[in-house]
């Protein structure tokens, strides 16, 4: 199956961001688009702005400067988290973020909630448009547990996990909100191989099966060069470098900067 | 070998989603009821019904309303006493001024009025959270307090301060003995409590748990925090609101403001660390503990005849709670609800550990 990039204009679209905190310039002057149905792959060192780039997108952190655009559309200078999550905009964090308290299945079913309508009445008196909501829901719940394979642990407490476990469950949380555009912080840090290779397998049939669009972070080269469409590389606050895996991969600034010298990450 | 899920699979959500999915469950629960309605207004006596048994239903309401705002939602309140007191004047007022009113709509505008304070004193949680919400509930607890001291309007310009409710008739009962005042009581808290559990394992109550556990992520997955947090303290005063109706109403019959005081909201708030965050049934279990230690104790210093003073054993009690508080809050904060779980678990698996 071939994926069809673009047509209509990016899911997100930014312009000439700025962000500081206090006198630290956490991003310079940065724009940066994703096209429809694209992988993006947003790399850099420590520090670099990448998970304040997210943050931005997200509506968690505002810019000091610079425009967002939804679709071609500018968004207003301050959104709150919870409007941008029903643009269609669903994200996992880079240090695991997930409803501590609840059962694996529970925090799926909190991906939805958003798709869900509240009725405080309804739902205490088990209104058959509370319980019809819940059972529906409840599918398309058990199915994305299927896909990512968890089915064994749908009723475990997630803080009871394992840390590769956790990471699929939160994957899986952003995925029940359906999401056009889905931000992945991190998705494989400290994953060995194999949790690497599915988390790859994952991301890749959300992409090609429902035509996600992908930005995401990752420091493991391999996979960057293996699943992304394009690349960003950050350094500093600033946008470096953005082209195809191959063109990053011989862009001096970018060897400069990232690849060739030995910065940990 | 009793206490068993085998062969009974579940082959709908539905049914995977029912309050009991366990038939042993269903089956206790029944029995359960059918004591609670049957048995007890049969055997118990008057002391029982009235001072022991319609208190601990008014204050596993309570326990139940301070429980979606502090155990599901997270956001800690010292003032649940005060909104108690919100729903005993409500209700007191509406039917001094309207006499026509039927105590049971009286009880729902006590909710209704507490849901409005809630909300009122719910509106710093956007800003604030934790120990400074704690103090801004605290606030709203000696504020009200004041306000029903103070402005008589509010107990009708009684001199003492104190308001005495209006006889509860009902289509020509009327609820004087202590075995009907048991029952009414009985009836509105367990429709609520179905109401609550219906509300906690819904959207609403992944809503409150999501904002609980982690509002960043709660609201980067489109999860409205100040609707939710709102509607949680709403729906927990209006809980509240009907305890502290009921708790003027049926169980005292004459009360001052003082009733409602800042001792009150920590004595609740000790039901639910005791019976557990996070759980009705815990809500339950924490309010009957705290009301039968002290019986239980009184009883057990018989005992040793008059070997112990009054006051050591009201001294006693204090230790006791204070122990209990901190061993639940170090070492199970999910409290009696989770050892009643566990002891289910062990059941489940009993004679063979594996
Ligand atoms: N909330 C914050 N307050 C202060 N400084 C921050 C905050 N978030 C990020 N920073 C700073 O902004 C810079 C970029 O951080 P970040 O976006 O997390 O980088 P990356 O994800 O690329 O590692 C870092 O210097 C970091 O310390
Ligand atoms: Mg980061």
């Amino acid at each position: 199956m071939k994926r069809e990039i673009g047509g209509g204009p990016p899911v997100a679209e930014l312009e000439n961001i700025h962000l500081s905190f206090g006198g630290l310039q956490a991003l310079q002057d940065v724009s940066v688009a994703v096209k429809p149905r694209e992988r993006l792959a947003i790399i850099g060192p420590n520090g670099a702005g990448k998970s304040s780039l997210f943050n931005i997108i997200s509506g968690i952190y505002t810019p000091s400067s610079g425009t967002i655009r939804h679709k071609g559309e500018a968004r207003p200078a301050r959104m709150r988290p919870y409007e941008v999550a029903r643009l269609g905009i669903a994200r996992t964090f880079q240090n695991i973020a997930l409803f501590s308290g609840m059962t694996a299945l529970d925090n799926i079913m909190t991906g939805r909630n958003s798709l869900m309508r509240r009725g405080v009445l309804g739902e205490a008196l088990q209104l058959p448009w509370a319980r019809r909501q819940e059972i529906e829901h409840r599918r398309r719940a058990e199915e994305i547990i299927d896909f990512l394979e968890i089915p064994s642990v749908r009723q475990t407490p997630v803080g009871a996990l394992p840390y590769g476990m956790q990471k699929r469950v939160e994957l899986g949380r952003a995925l029940a909100a359906e999401p056009e555009l889905l931000l992945l912080d991190e998705p494989m840090a400290g994953m060995n191989l194999e949790e690497k290779e599915d988390m790859c397998r994952f991301v890749l049939d959300v992409n090609e099966i429902h035509g996600t669009t992908l930005i995401l972070v990752e420091h493991d080269m391999g996979v960057v060069m293996d699943i992304s469409d394009r690349v960003a590389v950050f350094d500093y606050g600033r946008k470096i470098a953005d082209a195809a895996p191959d063109d990053v991969r011989r862009d001096q600034a970018v060897i400069d900067a990232y690849l060739g010298t030995a910065h940990e990450h | 070998m009793f206490y068993r899920e085998t062969g009974q699979y579940k082959t709908t959500y539905a049914a995977d989603r029912a309050i009991f999915p366990i038939r042993q469950d269903r089956v206790a629960f029944a029995v359960l009821l059918l004591v609670a309605f049957v048995a007890i207004p049969l055997l118990a006596n008057e002391y029982w019904l009235r001072s022991v048994l319609t208190p601990v239903l008014v204050f596993s309401l309570a326990a139940i309303g301070l429980n979606i705002l502090t155990g599901y939602t997270g956001q800690l309140s010292l003032g649940t006493a005060a909104f108690m007191a919100v729903g005993a004047f409500a209700a007191y007022n509406l039917e001094v001024r309207v006499p026509e009113v039927p105590f049971l709509v009286s009880f729902v505008v006590a909710g209704l009025a507490a849901a409005g304070v809630g909300i009122l004193f719910g509106l710093p949680s956007l800003r604030i959270k934790g120990f400074y919400l704690a103090v801004a509930t605290l606030a709203a607890q000696f504020f009200i307090e004041w306000l029903f001291t103070h402005v008589g309007w509010f107990t009708n310009y009684s001199t003492s301060g104190v308001i005495t409710a209006p006889p509860m008739t009902l289509l020509g009962f009327s609820f004087e003995s202590a075995e009907s005042r048991y029952l009414l009581t009985l009836c509105i808290v367990v429709v609520m409590a179905v109401m609550a559990k219906n509300m906690v394992r819904s959207e609403l109550g992944r809503a409150w748990m999501a904002v609980r556990d982690m509002d960043i992520a709660a609201e980067a997955i489109g999860i409205n925090l100040m609707k939710t947090k709102l509607t949680a303290f709403a729906v927990s005063s209006f809980y509240c609101g009907v305890a502290g109706a009921l708790w003027a109403y049926v169980y005292l019959g004459t009360v001052e403001p003082q009733a409602f005081d800042v001792l009150r909201s920590f004595e609740i708030l000790f039901m639910v660390i005791i019976g557990g965050l996070g759980s009705i049934l815990g809500s339950f279990l924490g309010a009957a503990f705290i009301v039968l230690l002290p019986i239980f104790i009184a009883n057990a210093s018989g005992v040793f005849g008059d070997a112990l003073s009054a006051e050591t054993i009201a001294h006693l009690e204090f230790v006791i709670f204070g122990g209990l508080i901190i061993v639940f809050l170090v070492v199970e904060p999910r409290g009696l609800a989770r050892l009643w779980q566990i002891v289910k678990e062990k059941l489940r698996l009993w004679p063979f550990p594996y």
